[in-house]
């Protein structure tokens, strides 16, 4: 598999690493131990497209956003996390 | 010496007669020529037995002439570089070659195992499963012993390979599988658009079939136009021609996997070079022109040595001027078996019959029959009478009913051709039936992949041309070429009829799977049982599970399940098809990841200097660490790191903490991000001071843990545990750039660029006043326990001190930028010579931590909270951070949880160890009653005895309380105290002064 990372170009796959699906939201502080346990234990199994998240170790240290169908491994879009970036602030 | 290579004809061939090689099968010497294979100067001696079969033990000789082959595996080579179950068909002969035949014992002719077909009934579809299912315990006594004696194929070496392996990457345009006349024309097409074309092929010569049947293309023989086309590739500057490579498997995003034989066909590799090179080819496009495989017809003794595959004997006779026989039937359903017909007589070759299954039979094909003076029989073949030497009489059972005999001393067979749908069906692809030619083509291919020529089901030259042609010019467009392909090579089509025909039943053995010894009845009885589903008829009769994979057995097995079970072939269906397409050695995919080189090895900036002192070096991680540092007349470890221990509690010593992960965190929100990563505050922590600081993970549990100190306002220095080092600078990089993108902060990983030591003991100030600059304040209140400032040493050096203690005494860390950091371990020598300086290792580091009751990598295990840990307290309540509410789970609050508790043997003698499960004293050990486990063990100079951190139940309410350690794995009992973790000066005086 091969990603295109943003800000590196084309890359082989063992230059990422893989962490999950990138939908769910970390709660905000003071939200409900349910919120929380869903965030951290609750995942869809999905199979089609999904938005993961995926880090460039090997490269630029970004963290993308790439969004993948599991059952072709096709990637139709790869987008740098909003905080990846050097002047890249979200304020 | 035997070099009278009988069965060479005297003229023709792409050989080098002037090269003769000697080489050795079984014990006995052979010669050949440049240019043979194995199986080819086998054949030009006359060799027909050539091995064993894998469950019956039954003589086998060459089936095929590619990497097809079935039967004729051996063992190449002898020693370190004996390489089992190599197929002799595509093994190069080189001067002095060795092989040796698999499966026989005590020699290939007589072998005591061809018993096993006096008792085929139980090696029958399923026997694993059905014969030794009972007792139980003959399982490991009796049963696998014998079937691995019995059962296997070659002997793998046993000892370590001795050639070197590469791996590498290519990228280009279009890449090209197979150099047939579909290959070159392809790549021709491309290569002159301008194309960055690579071509793999898997023989060392190049041509495909065009070396064997020959042809006319552009109004030239075969081989004029293939040395052409060659001459013509070769100016191309951008085209790539990579022979003795095979294209095994299509990964995603048009990745390619290849294996390159570079030295296969040597006796063993030259200096410096490697045997074999794993390729990942990256290409926008791929065109497949992999060609058909030949399919045998399952009749009874079609294992016979001297049956083969009608193109087989083809490619020996035209290729290698070899006779596989004197006298020569052939067994066909399709028009283009004929061929051998043509090319053996060309040869000189006598014919002794043609069996034919179809209706009709071309005017042109009784004429040749006629003029050559053999019968023409319909019917099919339906026994084998074999001699010693193979093939000896054919029992034909005529359409109509009647029976005849051909005496031939070869059988040549041809059951069509099936296209070679691997490369195209590896993104689970499957291929669809295409009843014209009675086989599956391909239906679809992975993305950028297509097919063409032979491996689309197109037998003829001319469509071959034309396909890949077409696919090649369409391919370099694809990926972005616009030149012109210019004209296309032309040629006729052949026709192509065909009447299926998998299975002739008949009395005897007939072979579905030769090297896996499936037979017909072993389809049909697992049909009977239910096997249906081919996958569960593959499982169930290992039919297509050999290292051939079956790439000559598989459709011809599906055709009878079909037939049997009353489906069509289609209905049946196929298995699913997997990569490599031919094996590929384990070595070849560790390439040069194995011994010293297995992984990058990482050495602290002061690791010269420590060997220089005789250090002991333990891998941690990727890094070797300087463990202990052994002196004259110390009779073990344990003296070497006692004495390390007392020099740093009574004078002073360092070590080098370089592996530590270092992180810089900078900007104005860096406080506010230190706060919400660690479970204590950091945005209110004085610039100049160092903080303890624990990371939990989302779920609650500790992460890593390390001391960050302020350099500036928007500026803190972090440092993780070694091991942790990369994990947790990609876990802050997440909570920077996913979670918390809001923060204006920056992490820079300084791991590499800072060399550290630990400085410790009662002396540190006295050892550090040499080194460091005399304008700087280094007293107890200019610079007190945990105090962090950038200071300039002696010289101009700057450096970053800080007031940190692992080991309990009054000690500081130091960095210095890495390129320094030898310098420094000569300075710190040099300077404390006075005061009795000791360099540490990694030992008594541990010592040291386990007396201070400092936790580490065994505590922080992934399973413990920070109250666990003894670190409670440290849960900021006013702050949201990783893992705060999940931390708060019932769980993991629990009053009854494993925490750290010190251990101490009641018998002070007695050693501990890590391990030891801790039961209530009294008890018989068991699941029920284990209440934690020793963690960390040192011998503690200090107390005189060996100590221990350990989790126990409810620990730190039980100070004081005689626990039982028992260590099953070492066949220990004994009595332990728990005891406060914090052995050593427990109000921290030490470290404060
Ligand atoms: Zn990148």
């Amino acid at each position: 598999m091969r990603i295109v990372c943003p800000f590196c170009g084309e890359r082989e796959l063992g230059e990422f690493t893989y962490l999950g699906d990138a939908k769910p939201v970390r709660p905000v502080a003071g939200a409900p131990e349910d919120e929380v346990f869903d965030y951290v234990y609750l995942r869809d199994n999905i199979a089609g497209v999904m938005e993961e998240n995926w880090y460039h170790g090997g490269g630029c240290r970004a963290w993308l956003k790439v969004t993948r169908n599991t059952l072709t491994h096709e990637i139709s879009l790869v987008e740098p996390a909003a905080g990846a970036g050097a002047r890249h602030v979200v304020k | 010496m035997n070099s009278s290579q009988s069965h060479r004809l005297t003229s023709g061939g792409l050989i080098d007669r002037s090269a003769a090689l000697n080489f050795r099968f079984d014990g006995k010497s052979f010669a050949g020529f440049q240019g043979d294979t194995l199986a080819s100067a086998l054949v030009a001696n006359g060799v027909k037995l050539v091995g064993r079969s894998f469950k019956y033990h039954r003589p086998r000789g060459i089936l095929t002439a590619g990497s097809e082959e079935p039967n004729a595996l051996v063992e190449l080579r002898t020693g370190a570089r004996r390489e089992p179950n190599t197929k002799a068909t595509t093994a190069e002969l080189y001067e002095g070659l060795e092989a040796a035949s698999q499966n026989r014992w005590p020699s290939l002719r007589f072998d005591v195992m061809s018993i096993n077909q006096l008792f085929a009934p139980i090696f029958v579809a399923g026997f694993y499963y059905k014969t030794f299912m009972w007792p139980a315990k003959f399982w490991e006594a009796v049963y696998e012993p014998a079937i691995r004696r019995a059962a296997g194929l070659g002997r793998a070496a046993g000892i370590a390979d001795p050639d070197h392996y590469d791996k590498a990457w290519a990228h280009c345009d279009v890449v090209i599988a197979g150099s047939g006349p579909t290959g070159l024309a392809a790549a021709l097409a491309a290569g002159r658009t301008g194309a960055r074309v690579i071509l793999c092929e898997e023989d060392f010569a190049l041509g495909g079939r065009l070396l064997s049947d020959g042809g006319t293309i552009d109004g030239l023989p075969a081989a004029e136009w293939l040395s052409r086309t060659l001459a013509e590739l070769a100016t191309m500057p951008d085209v790539r021609i990579m022979t003795r490579t095979t294209l095994f498997g299509a990964y995603d995003g048009g990745t390619y996997g290849a294996i390159e034989r570079v030295n296969d066909h040597l006796p063993s590799p030259p200096e410096h070079q490697v045997r074999q090179r794993l390729w990942r080819i990256v290409a926008k496009r791929c065109v497949v022109a992999a060609g058909a495989i030949e399919r045998p017809i399952v009749f009874a003794g079609n294992d016979t040595p001297g049956v083969m595959m009608a193109s087989a004997m083809r490619s020996y006779v035209i290729r290698y001027a070899a006779a596989p026989a004197r006298r020569v039937a052939l067994f066909t359903n399709n028009e283009d078996g004929w061929r051998t017909v043509e090319t053996a007589l060309g040869a000189g070759l006598q014919i002794a019959a043609v069996i034919d299954a179809r209706h009709d039979i071309s005017p042109a094909h009784r004429s040749l029959a006629s003029k050559g003076g053999f019968p023409v029989l319909h019917g099919s073949v339906s026994g084998v009478d074999s001699g010693k030497d193979g093939v000896r009489k054919i029992a034909v059972s005529l359409t109509g009913g009647a029976r005849a005999e051909v005496e031939a001393d070869g059988l040549a067979v041809s059951g069509g051709w099936n296209p070679a749908v691997g490369l195209t069906s590896y993104h689970r692809g499957r291929p669809k039936w295409r009843e014209d030619i009675a086989a599956f083509v391909p239906d679809g291919a992975p993305p950028g992949m297509v097919a063409a020529g032979a491996a689309t089901g197109s037998f003829g030259l001319g469509a071959c041309l034309r396909e890949g042609f077409a696919a090649g010019t369409a391919a370099a467009h694809d990926a972005g070429r616009s030149g012109s392909s210019g004209s296309m090579p032309v040629s006729d089509d052949e026709a192509f009829s065909l009447t299926p025909l998998w299975h002739v039943a008949g009395k005897g053995k007939a072979f579905v799977d030769q090297q896996h010894d499936v037979t017909a009845s072993d389809v049909e009885l697992a049909q009977r049982e239910g096997f249906e589903s081919v996958e569960h008829l593959k499982r169930y009769t290992t039919l297509g599970m050999a290292t051939d994979q079956g790439k000559t057995s598989n459709v011809a097995g599906l055709a009878i399940m079909a037939a049997v079970s009353g489906r069509s072939i289609p209905e049946t269906g196929t298995t699913i098809y997997r990569p490599p397409y031919v094996p590929v050695a384990i070595g070849a995919f560790a390439g040069h990841h194995r011994d010293e080189t297995f992984h990058a090895t990482r050495l602290t900036p002061s690791h010269h200097w420590a060997a220089e002192q005789g250090a002991v070096f333990v891998d941690t991680g990727l890094w070797k660490r300087a463990q202990w540092y052994p002196r004259a007349g110390e009779k073990d470890w344990l003296e070497s790191v006692t004495r390390e221990v007392k020099a740093v509690r009574s004078g002073v010593g360092f070590c080098d903490v370089s592996t530590l992960g270092k992180i810089d965190v900078h900007g104005p929100d860096a406080g506010a991000f230190l706060d919400r990563v660690y479970i204590n505050t950091f945005s209110n922590l004085a610039v100049g001071k160092a903080r303890y600081g624990l990371m939990l993970r989302e779920d609650g549990l500790v992460y890593d843990d390390g001391t960050t100190s302020r350099l500036a306002e928007d500026h803190y220095f972090l440092t993780t545990t070694t091991a942790k080092a990369g994990l947790v600078m990609q876990h802050l990089e997440f909570c920077r750039q996913v979670l918390f993108p809001e923060l204006d902060v920056q992490l820079t990983s300084i791991s590499d660029q800072w060399a550290q030591f630990s400085i410790a003991g009662p002396k540190t100030r006295d050892l550090l006043k040499e080194i460091v600059d005399p304008a700087e304040d280094l007293s107890n209140e200019g610079f007190p326990f945990m105090g962090a400032r950038e200071v300039a040493l002696r010289g101009g050096i700057k450096a970053r001190l800080f007031r940190i203690s692992f080991s309990g005494e009054m000690a500081f860390e130091i960095s210095v930028p890495a390129r320094y950091g030898e310098a420094m371990a000569r300075n710190l020598m040099l300077a404390g010579k006075p005061f009795g300086v000791t360099p540490y290792g990694t030992e008594a580091l541990g010592v040291m931590r386990i007396e201070k009751g400092h936790v580490a990598g065994p505590e922080l295990s992934g399973t413990t909270t920070a109250a666990d840990l003894g670190l409670g307290k440290m849960m900021s309540t006013k702050k949201d951070f990783i893992g705060r509410v999940m931390a708060g789970r019932e769980a993991l609050v629990a009053p009854d949880r494993q925490v750290v508790v010190g251990v101490k043997p009641t018998d002070k003698a007695s050693r501990l160890r890590s391990g030891a499960h801790i039961i209530p004293k009294g008890q018989t050990p068991g699941p029920s009653n284990d209440q934690g486990y020793v963690t960390s063990v040192c011998f503690s100079p200090t107390s005189d005895q060996w100590i221990g951190l350990a989790l126990v139940e409810r620990g730190r309410e039980r100070i004081g309380e005689i626990v039982h350690a028992h260590d099953p794995l070492r066949g220990e009992d004994y009595d332990v105290e728990l005891c406060n973790p914090v052995f050593y000066d427990p109000d921290g005086g030490r470290q404060r002064g």
